[in-house]
């Protein structure tokens, strides 16, 4: 394989988006400044009268039956208000599936024990409940409770619990999904081939490592109301909280709080029932505050994947068969292992046309933590391998690795891996180009250190599955001064998702951002807005309050035209006034204007339900059909600096360049790209969190490292506006999108600049070293 | 070992608190109000608590609440607020560079050391200082930026 030395930016085609005042404007975010400053209150900042402390008892075996378990010392100890077990619960379950607002059925098998009552599956997984006077007492009580186990025989590798007679995770198999994918004439198209390339990619168990632990504090107030102020981003796990509680759902309110980065890990419950539970039991006001061991114990991690390509290629490039085997390790519970396997096999084949394509993806259940959502679902673990084996592919027959995926780059108007067709604008060569030629001038091999360069491109959904009937609601209204307010149920994580609708309302209305105020992430005030999950907030909720924010704007503008003798066509709002386009002269202030249509008794705030399209579920043995409302497609280029005798890798340089369709803030979706990649780049290269049969070997984040400034160059981000989204003004989703191809772009990278291919994440000295080793014999 | 009362010094107001030995300056802040210094590790692996100490900057959670009697600590809170921001504070929210913000506090007091010392840093010197706080949103170019926006508006080095 050999990269050229100069790419050329291919040239965009024309588009032409509409001018907008506040949208596309790189402003100050609505959140920034009680950030900076220190004002905004997180979950773990709250306090309340007579507070009480909770801690949790967790399992030190990863698989045990519990023979013996006793509290009463614990429940002696003073100053300890209540110790709950499995037996002290009404349903003692927890759904796993599905969260948030959809109403539809729940898989079979998708529920864990609240607390453990028998058996335990892995190490972490709850058993008991304290609440105390103070943190210390509970932290006491938890040594006084008397445990014993019965070890039972364990299974760590996924694959060792696909073989018969393994030991079963839980009932009736280790089997947690199954997909399948069945196009075309596999054989005949690897009977077609010149070449047949097949390749292993594996990948670890990955940590979120916000640096927020979980937290949360409960009470009930005097309607006997479960109130939960925590950091979450499904404010709507009230149903399953009260589910789980066994109070009926509209006894659970849940009010997030701004959290402290989420990435996925937020998504499932964490603190919500132990701090209902609790509470309902003392009728006091708890505090649950994770530590940060606790937090890598307690909640999901990345799913570690086993992806193998056997691929058929003619010398001319084109693809003529692909098979592709893909194993997830689902750990101890199933939580959203069917939809992250099934995220993976939509995207196995990546962002090209494979006519003839065979693809088996199966989510294994081990004895290892629970393996759940994390920024890019399953379709960056595609991505991974799929644009790993591209380079390999490319190599085998000896072309330029940019040249190879054009010749089977995907089309708007072509159909995925599922037949379902690609409405949006698909700029994969136009950003590849981008990102390469942004590299500039290739940094000079030194001695023993070697440069590499590498790129990805890809594909990722944003919205969720659309046989999951997704929905948002948003509702804005004006004040009598000209003031806006949005309120909408979003949950924030600090990527923008209140920010960007403000911008929109500002948009519309034509008041200056700082005119806007917004309340969010309550599951009663607030109207529901489904989950901050599957970059689907802007898509969706960006969509419902452009939807309320014009409902509001088209009573402004009737009146306003009515003030002025004119059609409302004739009418624009911005800068805090209504006037006449082709008269600007004539205008009145959004404050008086607001005034006279309150007066006139009309109804200026408004509510809006935005829905995705709907679809019926896939037939898992033969995944065929729409399955997301659209895709963003990415490249990511990388230069990389590898030490010969250390087996150390630099990243020199970076850049991402992503169609964003249009963006909402760029400086915001510059952030997203920039911290994106950064997190892929630590996949890449660094993090791992090591399980050594079941037992957790990097428990703080001194033995699981993240990326520090030292360790990571400025990503250069290339923002690209194609206007084709289904989002809000022509905008797709970049939350997810951003982290995709920076792992595999590094890969490539080192694999370039050695000559030898690391096929598992992290690329750590130690592989480097092997693999060159290796080179040698 | 019993509680003893300490003299706290905190953003310019002084607490008399009675303490055990075993409280973190993290803790004592924190239990004070002072809730924009952030918890992210309690073992000084990720900057998230990070205050100024006599004008050094500290984790917080690494030094005893009673080490700390009668010196000067100030917090990011201390430097500025939401109608009056410290110059770091109003040019990391212009640049962008607080997404979930949690790591924000400590961020902004490793950057003001740094621009105290040296006020026009190279990108290399302000990856040094900030080295210690980890971030996980960002990948750090808009906390750069922002220190050298803060520093270009300081009039740093002229």
């Amino acid at each position: 394989m050999t990269y050229q030395e100069n790419y050329e930016p291919k040239p965009l085609p024309e588009v032409e988006l509409p001018k907008l005042r506040q949208v596309g404007k790189p402003l100050r975010r609505v959140d920034a400044l009680g950030k900076t400053t220190g004002t905004t209150a997180y979950a773990a900042d709250f306090e309340m009268p007579h507070m009480l402390h909770g801690k949790v008892f967790r399992s030190s075996e990863p698989s045990a039956r519990i023979l013996h378990l006793d509290v009463s010392a614990a429940e002696a100890l003073e100053g300890v208000a209540c110790v709950l077990t499995a037996e002290d619960l009404p349903g003692g379950q927890l759904a796993t599936d599905m969260p948030g607002q959809t109403g539809r059925e729940e898989r079979k098998g998708s529920r864990a024990p609240v607390l453990a009552a028998d058996r335990v599956r892995f190490v972490g997984e709850p058993i008991a409940l304290v609440a105390a006077e103070t943190l210390e007492t509970a932290e006491r009580a938890l040594e006084l409770i008397e445990i014993e186990y019965e070890p039972i025989p364990g299974v760590y590798d996924p694959l060792e619990a696909m073989e018969p007679g393994a030991p079963v995770v839980y009932e009736p198999d280790n089997i947690v999904a199954t997909w399948k994918i069945r196009n075309g004439d596999v054989d005949g198209g690897f009977a077609e081939a010149d070449q047949i390339v097949e390749n292993t990619f594996a990948m670890p168990f990955v940590d979120h490592a916000y640096l927020e632990p979980e937290a949360g504090v409960a009470w009930i107030d005097d309607q006997d109301v479960i109130n939960i102020r925590v950091c979450t981003q499904v404010v709507e796990h009230f149903r399953s909280i009260a589910e789980s509680v066994g109070v009926p759902h509209n006894k659970v309110h849940v009010q997030g709080t701004m959290l402290g980065g989420g990435f996925g890990g937020k998504e499932d419950i964490t603190v919500e029932i132990f701090l209902a539970l609790l509470t309902k039991a003392t009728r006091k006001p708890i505090k649950l505050v994770y530590t940060r061991e606790e937090s890598i114990l307690a909640h999901s991690k990345r799913h570690p994947f086993i992806i193998t390509h056997r691929t058929g290629v003619r010398e001319d490039g084109h693809i003529t068969a692909a098979e592709i085997e893909m194993v997830a390790n689902a750990g101890a519970y199933p939580y959203l292992s069917p939809y992250v396997s099934l995220y993976a096999t939509v995207t196995a084949c990546g962002p090209y046309r494979v006519d003839n394509l065979k693809v088996d993806t199966k989510a294994v259940a081990t004895n290892n933590p629970f393996t759940s959502a994390f920024r890019g679902f399953g379709a960056a673990q595609a991505a991974v391998a799929y644009e790993q084996q591209m380079d390999e592919v490319a190599k085998a027959l000896d072309m330029d690795p940019l040249e190879f995926r054009k010749v089977n780059y995907l089309e708007t108007g072509d159909r995925n891996a599922i037949g379902q067709e690609i409405e949006s604008a698909v700029w994969l060569e136009e950003e590849a180009t981008r990102a390469l030629a942004a590299l500039g001038d290739r940094t000079p091999d030194d001695g023993p250190v070697r440069i590499g360069r590498g790129f990805a491109t890809t594909m990722q959904s944003y919205g969720r599955i659309m046989w999951f009937h997704d929905t948002s609601r948003s509702w804005v209204g004006i004040e009598q001064d000209g003031t806006v307010v949005v309120r909408c149920g979003v949950p924030d994580v600090g990527a923008g998702q209140a920010n960007s609708l403000c911008q929109i309302a500002a948009e519309v209305l034509g008041v200056p951002l700082e005119d806007v105020t917004v309340y969010h992430s309550d599951s009663a005030l607030t109207p529901l807005a489904g989950t901050t999950t599957a970059t689907r907030q802007l898509y969706m909720s960006g969509n419902a309050t452009l939807k309320a924010s014009r409902l509001v704007r088209e009573v402004l503008v009737e009146r306003a035209a009515d003030h002025f003798g004119v059609d409302p066509e004739a009418v624009d709002l911005a800068e805090r006034a209504a006037f006449v386009v082709d008269d600007p002269d004539r205008r009145l202030p959004l404050a008086d204007l607001a005034k006279i249509c309150a007066a006139d008794g009309m109804q200026l705030q408004h509510l809006a339900l935005f829905t995705a399209p709907f679809t019926d579920q896939l037939d898992p043995d033969n995944l065929h059909g729409d399955l997301f409302p659209d895709f963003t497609f990415s490249a990511h280029a990388v230069e990389v600096a590898v030490d010969t005798e250390t087996g150390e890798v630099t990243v020199l340089k970076s850049v991402g360049c992503h169609d964003v369709g249009r963006a909402i803030n760029p400086v915001a979706v510059e952030g997203q790209i920039q911290g994106g990649s950064a997190q892929g780049i630590g996949w890449a290269l660094m993090e791992e969190v090591r399980v050594d049969d079941g037992m957790m070997q990097t428990p703080s984040l001194s033995e699981y490292l993240i990326p520090t400034a030292k360790d990571l160059p400025t990503t250069k981000a290339i923002i690209l506006e194609s206007g084709t989204g289904v989002g809000p003004l022509g905008a797709k989703g970049i939350g997810e999108p951003s982290l995709t191809p920076a792992a595999p772009a590094v890969a490539n990278a080192v694999a370039d600049a050695i000559g030898v291919r690391v096929p598992s994440l992290p690329i750590t000295p130690e592989k480097v070293l092997e693999a060159l080793e290796g080179q040698q014999d | 070992m019993g509680s003893k009362i300490i003299a706290l010094n905190v953003n310019g107001r002084t607490h008399e608190i009675a303490l055990t030995p075993n409280t973190t300056l993290l803790q004592a802040l924190r239990d004070l109000g002072y809730t924009d210094v952030k918890s992210g590790c309690d073992k000084g692996d990720c900057g998230a608590c990070a205050v100024l100490l006599n004008g050094e900057a500290v984790n917080s959670c690494l030094v005893l609440a009673w080490q700390a009697d009668g010196a000067e600590v100030v917090t990011n809170a201390g430097l500025g607020t939401l109608d009056a921001p410290h110059p770091l504070q109003q040019a990391f929210a212009d640049a962008g560079a607080a997404q979930c913000g949690y790591c924000t506090p400590g961020m902004i007091i490793s950057a003001k050391v740094l621009l105290d010392r040296n006020p026009n840093p190279t990108e290399d010197e302000i990856r040094e200082a900030i080295s210690g706080n980890l971030c996980r949103c960002t990948g750090y170019a808009q906390i750069i930026e922002a220190v050298q926006l803060t520093a270009e508006r300081m009039g740093g080095g002229q």
